[in-house]
């Protein structure tokens, strides 16, 4: 088979099984949040509720596409795709596992997580644009917002990257993952981990930093003004957006695909990775059920003046630790 | 620095908070398909009951839209004939129409009944998507002819005395013609139907 096939029939599998994911994932959240808030959550629909995102699906793409009369029409129509093309594109460097055939991705470039970094920048102008074309008041506060938080965020995201990157000698992201196999970042690197956790929920706007579609004040914040399958398309780049900064926190931080404390050889570390991904993918739900949203004022404060300085610190520590001491 | 610590110890217990409700029990009743055991003084939809000889029990009086606080009943009456008598009485009611929309669900037409015709159900699933749909008539408010006497309110345990199982124990409109009581409660009874028993069989003669 020539390479392009197997690489266009490697996306079409991925592309599937994100989808799929993301279905499931907007399911588990919404009964995940039903337990924490003692309702059964989504039950109607098939059994347990299993069916609910197609339902959920079927009702958004029947239903009617608008565009507001002030809207800038292309733009408008096109910053959906923006945001679900980044989210995407994202999953042709994303390693899952490995095996003596080799790693399971699409691509494995050297520059991985370069890629990842700049693709992900990419994504913020699907959510600005779509606020800004918009033509009404609360999406362009939205998009304003998001504009300000995303990149603020990004330093400290960027910066925690560094340190793992240090560490690992390497920025292809199957190589920081087989330089964990005796320990996994999170230990030498738990300031970096914790930034990381944290920027990157600010990354994906949800709670607590969700300004960008803050309900109470901004309405549905930059997709007000969207319905139909537009409003999908964000709505699955937001969750798809979640996957992956999940992913990255499994691939950077715990290890990928290897097992903890090499354990249970049998198990195939694809397995060890989708349960380090969900257990992320719990943990973003199960803020959300906590924490309350975060004053504007608050949140940029928290991300310039503790998160860059405590990413900054861990930085230059890690960079001092291994000039002398080598990785 | 201390401050922000107690923040993060804040953080952490509320998310502690949050996993245990996880698994906590929920208090979610299905309601379709599971329904909740309701009071047993529950005011729902009304019913017009019948005796036991299919009589109705209505009068005609208009007792009850007058009690009524929302002004949600009409009754026009009507003169029984030797023919057909309707109810026991000399008057039925020709037209019984409440409002369901009006109704309060207050009680006060089962109250102001003398003869405990009108009473209010425990059924309370009503809903429609005409307003004219919930104007309920005769047709819909009077039990079936085939169908008994009617939700007595004695599905109504320990209560106010005489709001109980008031006449549920009377076999047929002879029993009251006769001004006989077969109840335990049978003061009450008594003082209730007196008015009625006052209609001298005599008349039906006529």
């Amino acid at each position: 088979m020539p390479d392009w096939l197997i690489i266009l029939i490697k996306s079409a599998i991925l592309l599937l099984v994100v989808v799929t994911t993301f279905a499931y994932a907007m399911l588990a959240e919404r009964k995940v949040l039903g337990w924490m808030q003692l309702r059964p959550g989504p039950n109607r629909v098939g059994p347990w509720g299993l069916m609910q995102p197609a339902a959920d699906a079927a009702k958004l793409i029947l239903k009617e596409d608008l565009t507001p009369r002030t809207a800038d029409p292309l733009i408008y129509r096109l910053a959906p795709f923006i945001s679900l093309l980044t989210a995407f594109s994202v999953y042709a460097v994303i390693p899952f596992g490995a095996s003596n055939a080799g790693v399971w991705a699409i691509g494995t470039p050297n520059a991985g997580i370069l890629f990842l970094l700049a693709i992900t920048s990419i994504g913020v102008y699907g959510i600005t644009l779509g606020g800004w074309a918009s033509g009404s008041k609360y999406p362009l506060l939205g998009s304003v917002r998001a504009t300000a938080q995303m990149i603020s965020y990004e330093l400290g995201m960027s910066l925690s990257f560094i340190g793992v990157l240090l560490l690992a000698g390497t920025t292809s992201l199957d190589g920081i993952v087989s330089a964990q196999e005796k320990w996994w970042f999170i230990i030498p690197q738990f300031v970096g981990f914790i930034v990381y956790i944290i920027t990157a929920v600010a990354e994906t706007n949800r709670v607590p930093f969700d300004l960008v579609e803050a309900e109470t004040e901004l309405v549905a914040g930059f997709h007000t003004e969207y319905s139909g399958l537009r409003f999908g398309l964000f709505f699955i780049a937001e969750y798809v957006n979640m996957l992956t900064v999940s992913c990255i926190a499994s691939l950077l931080f715990l290890g990928g695909w290897n097992a903890p404390f090499g354990i249970l050889p049998m198990v195939p570390g694809v397995v060890w990775f989708i349960l380090k991904v969900a257990f992320f993918m719990f943990f973003y739900m199960w803020l959300r059920a906590t924490l309350p949203r975060f004053r504007y004022d608050r949140l940029m404060a928290f991300g310039w003046k503790v998160l860059l300085p405590l990413a900054t610190l861990n930085l230059v520590v890690t960079a001092i630790i291994v000039a002398f001491l080598g990785h | 620095m201390r401050k922000q610590l107690y923040n993060v110890g804040a953080i952490l217990k509320g998310l502690s908070i949050t996993f245990r409700f996880m698994f906590a029990k929920r208090p979610t009743i299905e309601y379709p398909s599971v329904k909740k055991q309701h009071a047993p003084r529950f005011h729902g939809l009304h019913e017009l009951r019948r005796y036991a000889d299919g009589k109705e029990r209505c009068i005609g009086c208009e007792l009850c839209s007058s009690a009524c606080p929302a002004n949600a009943i009409t009754v026009i009456g009507a003169e029984n004939t030797p023919e057909d008598r309707k109810s026991p009485g000399e008057r039925h009611a020709a037209r019984y129409e409440i409002d369901e929309l009006r109704c309060i669900f207050c009680g006060m037409c089962e109250e102001a009944c003398p003869t405990d015709a009108i009473v209010l159900t425990p059924r309370f699933e009503m809903s429609d998507y005409k307003r004219g749909a919930l104007i309920y008539s005769k047709d819909r408010l009077l039990v079936p002819a085939d169908a008994g006497v009617g939700a007595a309110p004695d599905e109504r345990p320990n209560g106010i005395p005489g709001d109980l199982g008031r006449v549920a124990e009377i076999k047929s409109t002879t029993d009251i013609e006769r001004g006989y009581s077969a109840t335990n409660r049978g003061e009450i009874l008594k003082k209730q139907t007196r008015g009625l028993a006052i209609l001298p069989p005599q008349r039906e003669d006529v």
